[in-house]
């Protein structure tokens, strides 16, 4: 069924005639062009297609865009604000924490929600918050270092 | 940040011809300085008959610019899919050419820009490419100097370059950049003779930890890979797929599916499609369609494989042999034989195969996600009935390949459908579609037979694999009599195996270093000895010991046992060139069978190191990536049905595994840089194995080593001691 849904994305109202069962992830990948969230299982399994709503990580694989009416959308190309790059983002390039890349959106923002829930998050905490984003290159340890370095930035 | 960029990957849109005679290919790359040079893939690949005669020049196979801008690029038919390339590549070029990597753009794996490649796989790039690029920079350097010799009217002798320019060593004032030397001009070059390059003691770059150039466009989202391309009237297609390897369609019914407003059906013959503005669109129309398939009898499954597989194995072929078998069984006082198995494995990249193909006037372009672009280009115009150069297949960024991205299946299935609705056609593979039409690293079995003398040496070895091939099979160990046998080979053949299975991160390696590394610690064991001390005690070879020793220093490594649940294992091995050892401590859990990895420490030495920090991360992720093989990932089947099809059944590494993990590089600038980009993986069965050998005194022949399996072991070993 065709809604109206009215959403801010990546700081921007957005206003869409959709059907709202459609998922969000192929929403904004096919419709809205924001292909820095990527498609990985297609069961919120891996978590490369994962967004924040309202500050919180979600699966768009799995979340209908008739859910997302009157919230606040950020994907990956929303991370960045008024040129500045996150600290999240900083640290994974600093800590070379990423390989074939298509996991790092999801798990950037993964690891974004985790903070905000945790700002002081130990390793242990992170180990388990970052458990099911899945990255095949093997970029973990790195992935972790960043993480913790980031917090330390957030924190400031 | 932004302006720090470097090493730009650019798929831009170029006027293109797409007949690839050198003429043209100067036209369509601009003026300035062009140097061509050939690696040693080329003679390799002239060797191939299946490739067409007229597609390209035979002479060079990439070559690099310096343009007016005076910016430095590199154009190979090599691709980025993680590896790093992208930035040691430029650093090997920036080094040379004394050029910071920010002035540096690699033009990448698009096939009317580079020139032919076979691939990039086998931790070739860096191995082969990368000294043939550093003397093509060598040699546009000598050029830039001549030309600013000219332009200067300073003799060539007192000219030296410095970071784009070229400078009069007395007279630093004096000077000229790159790019003013590159305007108005047109000079080719070959790369013939070989000219001297910097002595590694002069280098600035390589061989200094330099970040990744990609970083910033994957940690904003702008990276681009084949899904990500979008193109006017674009149309998304999902295609029906059969139930099992070898199935056909019986019956097919699609009016559900065409009901769908904005949906397009199409069928040739069992290729049945639907295409649709929205991917979720093409998506539900798929599910709509109601088809029925005759499904071959199955003949073989995850049970019986092994058994089947040595049935049907061709004969086996010598790889090497010393001494004198019936003279070294005669030395023998005790005689150890062990079968060793390993599972079909998923490459599971997290990118799914993806192609984006548009026909336009009788030319297709495709960007398509492949360890193999010209392979694509060629596969392409084979279907479609038209000649090569009417194919250009551009490779933007890759999300992992690991040896699955080389068969292009959904490229020809993309530019088939892209022909046949008229339209721009994507074809991105469901994570089910991956595991469906993956390439499995084969199931393969090592017999070993080997005899210790009273000494505690080893005097025979007796090695045969199975379907494996021979990549690190080699017996390093100081041995008086081998032999090694192999029957089949990692790519199938025989008819061994119930669906397609082909290169799977270091092929073969996995299987051979855990078959030969677990054998000699079964030995090691036998003769009451410290399995390193042990190995020591058959290692002539000073590479070998080397990394063995750091290794050893780096870990801790003690001969006493481990307290409680823990054990520590060591596994070495060569891959190609390159040489490593492994350390690992395990902590297995008596009551769930689960075995936890707390650290692993790895040294490697792989000659000359052109990116330290590079070279660490691929074998970090070497480590990671081989935990899953050595503890979970295997694929169940049922004849050609594949019953791991996502990422719940099928468990790949995540970060409650993680380990403490040591990347040790044992500089060796006396070797030419080696690969690096597969080695470290395939120490990792056999060194767990042996770790949960020392923490519990069972061992495991087959891989992997899953809780259930475990959980069994244990208790038969609890009711042998009762």
């Amino acid at each position: 069924m065709i809604e109206t849904i009215e959403f801010t994305l990546n700081h921007k109202s957005q206003r869409l005639e959709v059907d709202g069962e459609r998922k969000l992830l192929w929403v904004l990948r096919s419709d809205m062009g924001l292909t820095g969230t990527k498609y990985g299982c297609g069961k919120g399994i891996c978590g490369a297609c994962t967004v924040l709503i309202n500050q919180r990580a979600f699966r768009s694989c799995q979340v209908s865009v008739g859910e997302i009416n009157g919230k606040d959308i950020i994907t990956i190309e929303g991370l960045r604000q008024s040129g500045q790059l996150h600290p999240l983002q900083k640290a994974f390039i600093e800590h070379n924490a990423l390989q074939c890349g298509f996991c790092t959106p999801g798990m950037i923002l993964n690891a974004y929600s985790l903070l905000i829930e945790k700002p002081r998050a130990t390793e242990a905490e992170i180990l388990t918050g970052m458990n099911d984003n899945l990255c095949r290159c093997g970029a973990h340890q790195r992935i972790v270092r960043a993480i913790q370095s980031a917090a330390r930035e957030m924190r400031r | 940040m932004e302006e720090e960029r470097a090493g730009q990957f650019r798929t831009e849109k170029v006027e293109v011809s797409f007949s690839l005679d050198r003429r043209q290919f100067l036209k369509l790359i601009g003026s300035g300085i062009i140097v061509f040079f050939s690696t040693g893939d080329l003679a390799e690949s002239q060797q191939r008959p299946s490739r067409p005669a007229q597609e390209l020049p035979k002479d060079f196979n990439a070559f690099l610019r310096i343009g007016e801008d005076g910016r430095v690029t590199c154009f190979t038919g090599k691709i980025e899919m993680g590896q790093g390339i992208i930035t040691s590549l430029a650093q090997m070029l920036g080094e040379e050419l004394d050029v910071p990597l920010n002035r540096i753009d690699m033009i990448m794996g698009d096939t009317d820009l580079c020139p032919w490649d076979m691939g990039t796989f086998g931790s070739r790039s860096t191995k082969y490419f990368g000294p043939v690029l550093r003397e093509a920079a060598a040699e546009a350097r000598k050029i830039l100097i001549e030309v600013a010799s000219d332009f200067l009217k300073i003799p060539v002798g007192r000219l030296i370059v410095k970071e784009g320019m070229v400078i009069d060593r007395s007279h630093p004032d004096k000077k000229a950049s790159y790019g003013q030397l590159a305007i108005g001009k047109r000079i080719e070059k070959q790369l013939d003779q070989k000219p001297s390059v910097k002595p590694i003691s002069a280098f600035t770059l390589s061989g200094k930890p330099v970040g990744r150039t990609d970083a910033l466009d994957k940690v904003t989202g702008k990276a681009s890979y084949a899904g990500d391309i979008r193109l006017p009237g674009m149309l998304y297609a999902r295609i029906l797929r059969p139930p099992a390897h070898g199935a056909r369609v019986r019956s097919v019914d699609v009016t559900a599916a065409e009901k769908i407003s904005g949906v397009q059906v199409i069928r040739e013959g069992d290729f049945i499609a639907v295409l649709h503005a929205q991917f979720d669109g093409a998506e539900k129309a798929l599910s709509l369609i109601k088809a029925n398939f005759d499904e071959p009898e199955n003949k073989v499954d995850d049970q019986t494989i092994f058994d089947h597989l040595l049935r049907v194995a061709p004969r086996g072929d010598v790889i090497e042999q010393k001494g004198d078998m019936e003279r070294g069984r005669g030395l023998a006082a005790l005689v150890l034989e062990g079968i060793y198995l390993n599972r079909y494995l998923a490459h599971a990249p997290m990118e799914t195969h993806t192609a984006m193909a548009n026909v336009e006037g009788g030319k297709v372009t495709v960007w398509a996600s492949t360890q193999r672009p010209f392979g694509a280009k060629e596969e392409v115009a084979q279907v479609l009935g038209i000649s090569p150069k009417d194919v250009r297949v551009i490779t933007p960024f890759v999300g992992g390949g690991f040896g699955g991205k080389s068969r292009n299946r959904q490229v020809v299935e993309a530019a088939r459908l892209a022909k046949a609705v008229g339209k721009p056609v994507q074809v991105a593979w469901s994570r089910e579609e991956e595991f469906f039409y993956d390439t499995f690293q084969p199931s393969a079995i090592v017999k070993i037979k080997s005899g210790l003398d009273h000494s505690k040496r080893i005097v025979f070895w007796d090695y045969e694999v199975f379907f494996a091939g021979e990549r690190s099979s080699q017996c390093f160990y100081d041995v008086p009599h081998f032999r090694t046998l192999s029957h089949g080979s990692w790519s199938g053949g025989g008819n061994g195996h119930p669906f397609e299975v082909g290169a799977w991160r270091a092929p073969g390696s996995n299987t051979n270093t855990f078959a030969r590394e677990s054998h000699i610690d079964v030995m090691a064991s036998r003769a009451d000895m410290d399995p390193v001390e042990f190995r020591l005690a058959h290692l002539k070879d000073k590479r070998m010991q080397k990394v063995l020793e750091v290794v050893a220093k780096i870990f801790g490594w003690s001969s006493a046992k481990a307290l409680g649940n823990r054990g520590c294992g060591v596994a070495c091995a060569i891959y190609l060139g390159t040489y490593l050892a492994t350390m690992a401590e395990v902590d297995v859990n008596q009551e769930t069978g689960h075995i936890q990895v707390k650290r692993v420490a790895c040294a490697q030495d792989m000659g000359q190191i052109i990116n330290p920090e590079g070279a660490k991360m691929q074998m970090e992720g070497c480590m990671m990536m081989g935990l899953g093989y050595a503890l979970t990932e295997e694929i169940h089947f049922k004849g050609g049905e594949i019953q791991d099809l996502n990422f719940d059944t099928y468990e790949i590494p995540r970060f409650s595994w993680l380990p403490k993990l040591e990347a040790v590089l044992v500089e060796n600038p006396d070797v030419p840089p080696q690969g690096g980009g597969e080695p470290a993986i395939i120490c990792m069965g056999a060194v767990i194995a042996n770790a949960v050998f020392d923490a519990t005194g069972i061992r495991f022949f087959e891989l992997p080593m899953t809780p259930e399996r475990v959980k069994k072991a244990m208790a038969e070993a609890r009711n042998k001691k009762s």
